[in-house]
């Protein structure tokens, strides 16, 4: 019989199997995607704090091998047997199938449940929403970094690396320091030889006992040992050492209100409105990643514009024509009466499939770059449809041309083209 | 620094010998683990107990998890598979569904155990005790272990390994590698020689023979299809009839490795890697029940023994009893915790009853035991344990008394007939039969299909025929053409799946499916 050996693992590397989990998120991305797509329908745009859950068919990700089916001859031990004696028969169950028993030994492994469920991380949720939304890598990293911090300064420290080191602060301490050490004996220094001058200028004494010469002696000795005490003060020393301090502060702190403006007419389908949602969130990610406070105002139209809720906003279903404008006359009044430019950030995101009252679209184009535009930050509009566009877009051409800095808009037909109305947006906020 | 603090344990105690236990509190240190193990080494000694030298690993929950997920396997190479065992592992762990198994072993020399840094003192030493001296000295002494795996070479195995599917996925993909693997997962049963022991397996060899294998395997596969007579040139029927395999082969992945026509060279070493895999773990597979009987008996006797040395006290061995008792805890088949028979608690039992029956039998255990009954028990358990399976080790040493105790019964099932059927139960005219049937139950070829590659299209289409002998006419479950499509990316060309039972074909599979035509 050896040694042995007893090791400390614990501080070995604990995710060793990171990368098979990784390995098998990506090999069940599609069943994540529809997970994540799910819970994005589900979710309030405001609620991306968490992970979620995935559940996929057990079906699905079993490991095939070859094994016995149902049907032949068998024979089965079991313990725990009460009252059975040997010949007794008993009738099996409806269908056929046997006993579920019977199976027990059959697989190792084997489940016995329908879904396979298991929990993925937030950063995980963001990353397969952001692939759904194709955005570049870096505009992920910035919008996944839960909080950005501005270094301020915060006084001085004794400690710090060199780097950190403030040159004056420190001579001045050491300053200080040879000040308060050596002031005393200096002054000594300085009477003595007042002194020595008196005696030297003096005349002899009669006194052999007390001779100048001794006293000048002493004098002298008494001095030169005074300054070397005081030459022993080292220039700088250790504790002079003052570095800059830093504190980490949370970034800006200041407001935004992020209104969403949705067409609800009855040909926006439920689909539009997913994809709208992922508009929606996506502008909420940006700015809950730059301000601190964010308001969310829901605003939807038809012919007539309404303040709402976001469960209402997004899953409710209205039927008739399209006035656009009054859902921007409506944001503009809500500006006016709360959301002052002067403390506000203000962002709008506009979705609809297009369609408008020919004659509302110049009434559109005229209230954004007279009202609207000078007020807020961006202004951000994608239409959803895969078919030509309308007087309304054409009308917003005219706009962007003239505010192409906080104006951008977009068609689309699926999740994945949303990203380019924003791209102005990250590059000149990310730079 | 052995701790006599603890007065009134050694007042009121009643066993036997000086009460020094070797700690009082349950907080572990590893101080107080070296203690356990030189004290439980000591005892295990007494007992004679060889083992290979241990190692033992701490670990903390998470690193528990992620041996868990490999199998046991301490490096191995990256699979999805994992990831969802992880996955679930996690996920039960986190609900606190299930604890984590407080051991895991490795069959390797050293023999690697791991200890969970959350457990109790007494939990540790019930470890110690379990894994680095009963599965341990399971590992060194039974004959299957000892023929078919090579302890001190399989780490470094399992390095090359990993480090050689690493080199694959960078060369080719990580999806090209993953389905290599997938496919080989799928028949990793069937990827073992049953009968003859293969060369043993050393890393540096290993990664030097690779290269060769490399350049000579393609050209050997080469050659055997180059070698076949053309059709036109051999008209004789008692050749066309010759099959190849001439013999049918049980190893089916290693046929594949050497003969499938299309692989590259570095598909067929991932298939060596899983066989030489499976062939590691086959030894356990058939040796369940009698290695946690062995460990579970262990570690009961050598706690018990430093109990009565004194060493531990009355409250260590309260814990240890109540994990002791749950372990070996079999619900009764109408529980709704049952799912077929716990292996620690057969095996426990088993054991058990055979040191009972050595030294103090029965009139029935001299009749059914007359060459172990009165025998010394050290050396008979060590026989048991070193010479059978579990099948085997079932057959011959479940007592009539361990068959009355967990009150045994069979049943059998028949599609035929429209109820089920009580065939033998723990009485005397049931004990043999009821034997026999268990051990049956344990005998690998018959919890599996029995499937073997049969023949091979040389001249024609090179389609491969796999055939089926199914054993009291139990037909093939459900994923048979999942896995059949396995089989087909291996071969690469159309492969076939009979059941013949007696002679009468039964069923078959293709892959790709066959349009149903005529007889």
């Amino acid at each position: 019989m050896g040694m042995t050996h007893i090791v400390d693992r614990r501080l070995n590397g604990k995710n060793k199997s990171a990368v098979n989990r990784e390995r098998f998120l990506r090999r069940y991305r599609h069943h994540i995607k529809k997970a994540v797509s799910d819970a994005v329908h589900r979710r309030s745009i405001t609620d991306i704090e968490h992970g979620e859950k995935v559940s996929i068919p057990s079906r699905d990700i079993d490991e095939p091998v070859f094994h016995h089916g149902q049907g032949g001859h068998r024979e089965m031990v079991h313990p725990g047997n009460q009252e059975f004696v040997a010949g007794d028969r008993l009738p099996k169950p409806e269908g056929g199938d046997g006993q579920g028993q019977g199976q027990g030994q059959a697989s190792p492994d084997g489940e016995g449940m329908d879904e396979f469920a298991f929990q993925i991380t937030q950063e995980e949720f963001l990353n397969f929403l952001f692939d759904d939304l194709e955005l570049p890598n870096l505009v992920r990293k910035k919008l996944k970094d839960t909080e950005t911090f501005n270094y301020v300064r915060s006084g001085f420290s004794t400690q710090g690396v060199p780097a950190k080191l403030d040159v004056v602060r420190s001579l001045r301490g050491a300053h200080a320091r040879r000040l308060g050490l050596g002031g005393a004996r200096k002054k000594k220094i300085r009477e003595m030889e007042a002194q020595l001058d008196a005696l030297r200028a003096a005349p002899e004494e009669l006194d052999a006992a007390f001779s100048h010469e001794d006293q000048i002696k002493a004098l002298e000795d008494e001095i030169a040992r005074l300054k070397a005490n005081v030459k022993r003060i080292p220039f700088i020393d250790e504790i002079d050492l003052r570095y800059r301090q830093h504190l980490k502060q949370p970034k800006p702190a200041t407001s935004a209100v992020m209104f969403c403006l949705m067409d609800v007419s009855g040909s926006m389908t439920q689909m539009h409105k997913d994809t709208a949602k992922r508009f929606f969130l996506l502008l909420y990610l940006f700015l809950k990643k730059n301000y601190k406070k964010i308001d969310v105002v829901f605003i939807r139209h038809h012919t007539s514009a309404k303040e709402v809720d976001e469960e209402e906003f997004f899953y409710s279903r209205e039927t008739g024509g399209t006035i656009v404008s009054s859902a921007l006359k409506l944001m503009h009044r809500i500006i006016e009466t709360r959301y002052s430019p002067a403390e506000w950030n203000i962002y709008a995101a506009q979705a609809s499939d297009g369609d408008n009252w020919n004659d509302d679209s110049p009434v559109c184009g005229k209230l954004l770059t007279e009202s609207i535009l000078p007020l807020v930050q961006y202004f951000a509009y994608v239409e959803i449809t895969p078919q030509d566009h309308q007087m309304l877009w054409h009308e917003y051409e005219q706009v962007q041309a003239r505010f192409p800095e906080s104006f951008a808009q977009q068609q689309i037909a699926d999740p994945s083209e949303i990203y380019p109305v924003f791209r102005q947006l990250f590059e000149r906020k990310a730079a | 620094m052995s701790n006599t603090l603890d007065h009134s344990t050694t007042r009121n105690s009643p066993g036997p010998a000086l009460r020094e236990p070797v700690s009082t509190g349950s907080e572990w240190t590893f101080d107080l683990i070296r203690q356990y193990d030189e004290e439980i080494a000591k005892c295990a000694t007494e007992f004679g107990l060889d083992t290979y030298p241990n190692q033992i690993e701490v670990i903390s929950a998470e690193q528990m998890m992620d041996a868990y997920s490999s199998v046991g396997m301490p490096v191995g190479y990256n699979h999805w598979s994992f990831g969802k065992q992880f996955l679930s592992t996690s996920k039960g762990y986190q609900r606190g569904q299930m604890g984590l198994a407080y051991e895991i072993v490795i069959n390797s020399d050293p023999c690697i155990a791991y200890l969970m840094e959350e457990n109790t003192l007494p939990m540790q030493a019930l470890v110690i005790a379990h894994a680095c001296y009963g599965h341990n000295s399971f590992f060194k002494g039974n004959y299957l272990f000892r023929t078919w795996t090579d302890a001190s070479a399989i780490i470094d195995y399992l390095v090359f390994a990993r480090n050689y599917v690493s080199g694959c996925e960078e060369r080719h993909g990580v999806d090209a590698v993953e389905e290599i693997l997938d496919s080989c997962h799928a028949l990793m049963n069937y990827g073992v020689d049953r009968y003859k022991r293969p060369a043993p397996i050393s890393a540096d060899k290993e990664a030097l023979r690779q290269q060769e294998r490399e350049e000579y395997l393609q050209r050997r596969v080469n050659d055997l299809w180059r070698t076949i007579p053309k059709p036109d040139n051999d008209e004789d029927p008692a050749n066309r009839k010759k099959r190849y395999p001439e013999e049918p082969q049980e190893n089916i992945l290693y046929f594949l490795e050497k003969n499938a026509p299309l692989l590259e060279t570095w598909q067929r070493e991932i298939i060596r890697i899983v066989r030489k895999l499976a062939q590691y773990f086959y030894p356990q597979r058939q040796t369940q029940v009698m290695n946690e009987g062995w460990a579970t008996f262990w570690h009961y006797t050598l706690l018990n023994r430093m109990y009565e040395k004194g060493l531990v006290t009355d409250g260590f061995m309260l814990e240890f009893l109540q994990s002791h008792t749950a372990v070996v805890y079999q619900p009764p088949f109408n529980s709704p915790w049952y799912s077929g028979i716990n292996p620690y608690t057969l095996g426990f039992s088993i054991f058990t009853d055979l040191r009972r029956i050595c030294e103090s039998p029965t009139d029935e255990d001299r009749m059914w035991f007359p060459d172990i009954a009165g025998s010394d028990w050290l050396t008979t358990l060590h026989f048991a344990m070193a010479n059978f399976k579990d099948e085997s080790f079932i057959q011959q040493f479940l007592s009539p008394k361990v068959m009355r105790d967990l009150k045994l019964f069979a049943i059998e099932n028949d599609d035929r007939e429209d109820s089920y059927k009580v065939t033998a139960i723990h009485d005397e005219p049931g004990y043999r039969e009821l034997r026999e049937k268990l051990a049956r139950q344990y005998n690998l070829s018959y919890r599996e299909p029995n499937i073997q590659v049969w023949n091979v299209d040389v001249r024609g289409d090179r389609s491969l025929t796999l055939r089926h002998v199914p054993v009291d006419r139990v037909p093939l479950g459900k994923d048979t053409e999942e896995v059949l499509r396995h089989v087909h990316r291996l071969w690469g060309f159309d492969v076939h799946l009979e059941s013949v039972d007696e002679g009468t074909l039964t069923d078959e599979y293709h892959c790709p499916p066959k349009p149903e035509l005529g007889p």
